[in-house]
């Protein structure tokens, strides 16, 4: 209710700011500087419907983003947005070709000193624009073109994240005795992780597109392992498994630098391929290299009766890249 | 007959082998000469502190070779990886050092000390699509999709447009310096075939989107289109406008 009122209240104002100016400047008609021009309806009509246009086109662009499920959602995203831009140029290219006058004014504007060069000014302004039949009606739909356009480029921000419900983020299916399987749902066996490879796992029966599921799993030398001291028995056999979401922008980890021959070769680490962020899987997960600010969050593993991997508890720290607040763990 | 069967097959079998140990003989001695000073006499590996510092030069740290099979050894050699000048230099795609028949000697004779064969892929087996979804996920992270190469913190990724479908295969199994190994549990025999037919339709890619800007990635076509619009922007602005006196 609250919210008509102020509409109606914004419209009254917005559409009767021209007739209470009019109103209190009466007085002597000036003769004219700017000569008069006929008026022009027919671009009046096509610089509105170009308005309108660009209108739709950009409530449009909001509408493909809100439905998120159409077959080719990043095309008609581009179109929508291009078309409501491509509407609003021609509105402005056709008002100051057709409806402004344009005639040059050969001498320099003098100092506005006195209040009689003002006045002139404003009158120039004022009789430039005299041509508009519907001066009210373009306004109003310049400024509707304007508000849905600056929607459009405002509204992808709601992608950014939860606005509100924050624990979405740090809710994950991990928890003790969850089985690690591979995309397809089969176990994950501790006797099938083979040095120098890297393994994709999910939790059994949970979804696993959500930012807490994936794991990367590779299998180190026991020796080589320095993990902290509080985090004893969390690689049974040289296996760790890390979030495979990286903690700098939500990429997935998917390169794992394995040498072939450590010698002559950089030390194994799990990198991610958009920024490059460099982890070390022997120490924790910590940060070799890269924009990351915090270590991949680092997940127990045991093996169970069978032979198959499950977690030891939670992660370490928080997944997924670092909103405000999580990179203080 | 049985008598006369053995006679046969002796005759065929043994010039083929006495052909094999010659080519091994031949192998053994181009060890000697090329591979020795890393991977020590008998192939067993020189770890760098086994290596006196400066004993005639010889930096050692070469990996062991027993066991990698002629299939490592195939990779190495024919795509020019090996020799090294230096033992921590990255390997590179170059032209071979070795001729062909010198490098069949050398797989000959490190296959002697047991190990996996050369992979035979028969991409004409396998599918693009499955291909495709598999490079997406296993490869993609660091060749790109458009299989041109990449890098990982510390080493390149090397475009895959020289490698043949034996060299794919065997790296697949290797996985050479820096990249991870993928054990037949992880890819079959078949789902390689199927990966070796999309890298040689990357080769020659199908570019949809029209102009692929050497498949340099989004960044580029990026720039490439802001320029374009650019210029198109200064276009119309100069057929709206008026030009100043």
């Amino acid at each position: 209710m609250m919210f008509w009122r102020l509409i109606v209240a914004g419209l009254t104002l917005l559409l009767g700011r021209g007739r209470r100016r009019a109103a209190l400047s009466p007085g002597r008609p000036r003769p004219r500087i700017v000569p008069p021009g006929p008026p022009s309806p027919h671009a009046e009509t096509l610089v509105l419907s170009c308005l309108l246009l660009a209108t739709v086109a950009a409530i449009g662009f909001i509408a493909v983003f809100a439905l998120d499920r159409l077959p080719a959602q990043t095309q008609l995203l581009g179109i929508a947005l291009g078309l409501a831009f491509a509407f609003l140029a021609v509105a402005t290219v056709v008002t100051g070709k057709r409806l402004v006058a344009n005639d040059e004014i050969s001498e320099p504007y003098p100092e506005p000193a006195n209040e009689e060069a003002r006045e002139e000014i404003e009158q120039i302004v004022s009789e430039s624009t005299d041509r508009f039949t519907r001066k009210r009606l373009l306004v109003v739909a310049a400024g509707g073109a304007g508000t849905a356009l600056g929607a459009a480029l405002v509204v992808p921000a709601v992608s950014l994240g939860p606005l509100l419900d924050t624990r979405a983020l740090k809710r994950s299916p991990w928890q003790a005795g969850v089985r690690l399987v591979d995309s397809l749902g089969r176990p994950l066996l501790a006797d099938e992780i083979e040095p120098e490879s890297l393994y994709t796992a999910f939790p059994a029966g949970a979804e696993q597109n959500q930012v807490g599921s994936p794991l990367v799993v590779v299998r180190l030398e026991p020796s080589r392992l320095d993990l902290p001291p509080e985090r004893h028995g969390w690689a049974p056999g040289g296996i760790v498994a890390y979030s495979k979401i990286c903690t700098h922008a939500g990429c997935a980890v998917s390169l794992y630098r394995a040498p072939l021959y450590d010698p002559t070769s950089p030390r194994p680490a799990l990198v991610c391929p958009c920024h490059y962020s460099t982890f070390d899987p022997a120490t924790g997960g910590g940060v070799l290299f890269g924009p990351a600010g915090r270590p991949l969050p680092q997940l127990p593993v045991r093996v169970d009766a069978h032979g198959r991997l499950v977690a030891g508890g939670g992660f370490s720290g928080s997944v997924g890249p670092s909103w405000a607040g999580v990179r203080t763990r | 007959m049985r008598s006369l069967a053995v006679a046969v097959f002796l005759l065929v079998l043994l010039p083929g082998a006495a052909g094999a140990q010659a080519s091994i003989e031949r192998g053994r001695a181009l060890y000697a000469q090329g591979c020795i000073s890393c991977h020590g006499a008998q192939a067993e590996g020189v770890r760098r502190s086994s290596v006196p510092s400066g004993a005639g030069g010889l930096e050692g740290a070469g990996p062991s070779l027993h066991g990698v099979g002629a299939l490592a050894a195939h990779f190495y050699l024919s795509t020019g990886y090996m020799p090294l000048r230096r033992p921590a230099q990255e390997p590179k795609h170059r032209a071979p050092s070795y001729s062909g028949r010198e490098i069949d000697a050398l797989v000959a004779y490190i296959a002697s000390f047991g190990g996996p064969g050369i992979p035979a892929p028969r991409p004409e087996r396998g599918s693009e699509a499955e291909g495709f979804r598999l490079f997406t996920e296993n490869c993609a992270g660091c060749h790109q999709i458009a299989a041109r190469g990449g890098l990982v913190t510390g080493a390149v990724a090397p475009p895959l447009d020289r490698a043949t479908p034996t060299q794919i295969a065997e790296a697949i199994r290797i996985g050479p310096y820096v990249m991870p190994r993928f054990s037949r549990r992880q890819l079959g025999d078949r789902q390689v075939d199927s990966i070796v037919r999309y890298v040689q339709r990357t080769d020659d890619p199908v570019d949809r989107g029209g102009w692929s800007i050497g498949h340099l990635g989004p960044i580029p076509e990026g720039l490439v289109a802001w320029l374009l619009a650019g210029a198109a922007l200064v276009a119309v602005a100069r057929m709206i406008g008026r030009r100043a006196e």
